[in-house]
């Protein structure tokens, strides 16, 4: 009773902003959602990861200095891959130095060395960071998170980054997007009721979210966004014309070499940020003796990104006209994302929604903290808020003649649900192949392949006789799940599922062994540490229940009972088996049942008097 | 997934609706039974919270529209609410459908002179519709006073020409 009611109480969760370029973790801070740093004292996780010399796996700031002197080793913006095929990622490849393995079919596996990995892999390898580092931070053992994803991600790619978070370690309790995170950090609920845009632009995705606020409740009423569109294209923008410049000025083409890109990538990200702050800047780049200084002015640069701003600008318009807004009714705005310091972008939004939006947060943490925050609402330690959020994409089925029928449509409040009977086209037949899709369009080829669902061992009748309903439902995640029952006996019908992009259930358990295997002393000692914390728990709530009167009303052999199974509990405290110290928490949880219960149905009591009256 | 909507927020069965009463109904509900507020309840009761949150998310997506209410309600009652017949659609407006057709012929073999024809009879079918939904409006009183058959009959007749305009109005949404 004690374990339930105080033990869950100390697992902390946190919020995790995986993003493109950088990560940063976060916690409820008592009121007040607050970053923690990693041991370096940066907030910000670099979403790198390498494969050192002797075969160890790092990832972040150390793992970022890597992709200058071992490029073929190092990995970056891993989530432009997350939940896509290698159909999907040709145009990345040109832009992006992914090594995609031979032989990656539905699942893309990237080459770090003499290793390849799957995206969601390569993505836990971020999450095992910030996981340490939250623990080193908050010295408590973290097990469970909320991590955000951008509002614009299909299934495929949220399943992705859930997966993620299970390789690393995390049982992720929600994914929560990342424009709804921000509005939550804003904390906006002081105002009692309004309509909120926020806009997001980061490192490889755009988000825009319209929100409707009403008194502690986020309701979403629509997002819109493109999942490839961010920093990073700016990036690429002045990465060809320095090259280019390099190739006229030093008769030389350095785009072959991995550490001469990455050189002149940091250099051109540099003087990309120091533009948000200086009509003009240098480029300066030197690489083999030679250097090149390239004086850039800001009225250049926004000439060369104004088209990228402006796609921007599309689906914002969209999402207003699906929320059912105008200008004039959104009554603030929210700029997440480090892209919306450059003023270019800045303008732009307040011209179109005319309204000066909100940068008093910093971009690169506020969907992190607003993570926290969501965290802290699924604790119970921030209360009176919740966010209803929306499925981004209609969710179809494919129809004879490949036309996609829709069961929901985009912007419906998540969990949604939606049934459909199926039956059989032939004498006989024993299975129905349902497939799955998301997207906008009317043929299913143009559509986003979700999954293919065999209805299987419908037992043989004419044609057009069974009837099989089966149910869609998205979750608070955004995530579908398919459930399929016979009409006619009410039993449930077998349903096998195959992913079209991503991992199977059997895949990401394997890839969680593996890493568990990995790392199982790792695993061992924090164990220990989160059954030394439950101990504490339970110790402090048995020490603060034999201060009360219940206590005074047992009889002597019960007390004893209790205060044998406390030393017991101590006596083990400090030993290395994890299995031990549970083993006498439970001993001890279940001799001081009976006076838990006595000590509840007080309260509970004493509640229903308070509440009576 | 048999739920009645109604009951749902506990409401008797109606077609018009005070929707402000609606929101709040619903948000107080979503404060009841979101994911995100019984998560730390046992699996079974967080279990049962999603189903009912996408129930919830389902009956107030359904019933604040005046549209998905209606057919919800036709539905319920027992109504068949499938393919609309032509016998649902007015004479003359079969007549302008014709003439729509032919000018859109036109344009798609590249002759724009058709454009002011399509842009004036999107505006005819757009005001049809306004009737339409004056129409339905009214009946929607009606049933709600006296829950009789025949008013459902005729707003079962009104929707499906209402659907049938709706195309119209689709296909007239050349761009320029």
């Amino acid at each position: 009773m004690f374990q339930i009611e105080f033990g869950e109480n100390d697992d902390k969760v946190v919020g995790i902003d995986l993003g493109t370029t950088n990560s940063l973790v976060a916690w409820m801070n008592l009121t007040k959602p607050e970053v923690l740093p990693g041991e370096d004292g940066d907030k910000l996780v670099p979403s790198v990861v390498s494969l050192t010399t002797d075969g160890a796996i790092i990832a972040g700031n150390a793992a970022r200095k890597e992709l200058i002197d071992h490029p073929d080793r190092t990995i970056y913006s891993v989530k432009r891959l997350m939940g896509r095929g290698v159909a999907d990622v040709q145009d990345e490849l040109k832009l992006f130095p992914f090594r995609i393995a031979e032989g990656s079919d539905s699942v893309i596996q990237v080459r770090l060395g003499e290793r390849t990995f799957t995206p969601p892999e390569v993505s836990a390898f971020v999450l095992k960071q910030l996981k340490k580092n939250a623990e080193a931070a908050l010295g408590a053992p973290v097990t469970k998170a909320v991590i955000t994803v951008p509002a614009y991600f299909n299934d495929a790619q949220r399943q992705a980054t859930r997966d993620a978070g299970r390789i690393a370690g995390l049982e992720v309790l929600r994914l929560v997007n990342e424009p709804t995170a921000a509005a939550l950090a804003y904390g906006l609920d002081k105002r009692k009721e309004g309509i909120i845009a926020v806009y997001d632009l980061g490192g490889g995705t755009f988000d825009i979210s319209i929100l409707r606020l009403h008194d502690g409740i986020f309701e979403v009423l629509a997002t819109n966004g493109d999942t490839h569109l961010g920093g990073d294209d700016i990036d690429n923008r002045l990465m060809r014309i320095a090259l280019e410049d390099i190739q006229s000025e030093w008769k030389e083409d350095i785009s072959h070499s991995g550490e001469a890109v990455q050189t002149l990538r940091r250099d051109v990200i540099a003087a990309k940020e120091a533009l948000s702050f200086a009509p003009v800047v240098h480029l300066k780049f030197s690489w083999n003796g030679k250097s090149y200084d390239r004086e850039l002015t800001r009225e250049l640069f926004e000439g060369l990104i104004k088209d990228i701003v402006d796609r921007t600008l599309g689906p914002c318009r969209d999402c207003m006209k699906d929320a059912g807004v105008t200008p004039e009714q959104i009554d603030e705005v929210v700029m997440v994302g480090g892209s919306t310091r450059i003023p270019l972008v800045r303008s732009a939004v307040e011209v179109l929604f005319r309204a000066r939006p909100h940068t008093e947060l910093n971009p690169d943490e506020v969907v992190a903290l607003g993570a926290a925050v969501q965290a802290g609402i699924l604790s119970g330690t921030v209360e009176n808020q919740l966010l209803l959020d929306v499925t981004p994409l209609s969710l179809g089925i494919e129809m004879y003649g490949g036309v996609v029928s829709k069961l929901i449509h985009r912007n419906s409040t998540i969990p949604a649900s939606a049934g459909e009977v199926f039956t059989t086209g032939v004498d006989g037949q024993t299975n129905v192949l349902i497939h799955v899709l998301q997207g906008e369009r009317e043929l299913a080829k143009d559509c986003r392949s979700l999954a293919r669902f065999d209805l299987k061992g419908i037992p043989p009748m004419p044609a057009g006789m069974a009837r099989i309903e089966v149910r869609f439902l998205i979750d608070a995640n955004g995530i579908l799940s398919v459930t399929a029952k016979d009409a006619r006996t009410g039993q449930e019908q077998s349903i096998e599922v195959k992913p079209s992009y991503g991992l199977t259930d059997e895949q990401v358990e394997a890839m969680i062994e593996a890493s568990i295997e990995h790392a199982q002393e790792d695993l061992d000692a924090a164990q220990v540490a989160m059954a030394r914390v439950d101990a504490d728990g339970i110790l402090a709530a048995v020490a603060k229940a034999q201060r009360d009167a219940a206590y005074d009303g047992l009889d002597g052999e019960e007390r004893a009972c209790i205060e044998a199974a406390i030393r017991e509990v101590q006596a083990v405290y400090h030993s290395d088996d994890h299995e031990k110290i549970r083993e006498k928490i439970d001993l001890l949880n279940e001799v001081t049942r009976g006076l838990a219960e006595t000590m509840m149905n007080t309260a509970v009591r004493g509640a229903l008097r308070g509440t009576h009256v | 997934m048999t739920a009645d909507y109604f009951a749902f927020f506990g409401l008797q069965p109606a077609l018009a609706l005070d929707l402000k009463d609606l929101e709040k109904r619903f948000l107080d509900l979503s404060r009841r039974y979101h994911p995100d507020l019984n998560a730390r309840k046992p699996a079974a009761e967080r279990e049962a919270a999603l189903e009912a949150s996408a129930i919830l998310n389902d009956a107030y997506r359904t019933l604040r529209e005046p549209i998905a209410r209606a057919m919800y309600l036709l539905k319920r009652e027992g109504f068949d609410i499938g393919e609309q017949t032509t016998k649902d659609v007015p004479p003359e407006l079969l007549e302008e459908v014709f003439e729509l057709n032919m000018a859109l012929e036109e344009l798609k073999d590249g002759d724009t002179d058709a454009l002011p024809q399509i842009a004036a009879a999107r505006e005819r079918f757009l005001a049809s519709r306004n009737e339409v939904d004056g129409e339905i409006g009214a009946k929607f009183a009606e049933w709600d006073a006296q829950h009789s058959r025949d008013t459902l009959s005729a707003i079962r007749g009104l929707l499906n020409r209402r659907k049938y305009i709706s195309n119209l109005i689709e296909k007239t949404n050349v761009p320029d």
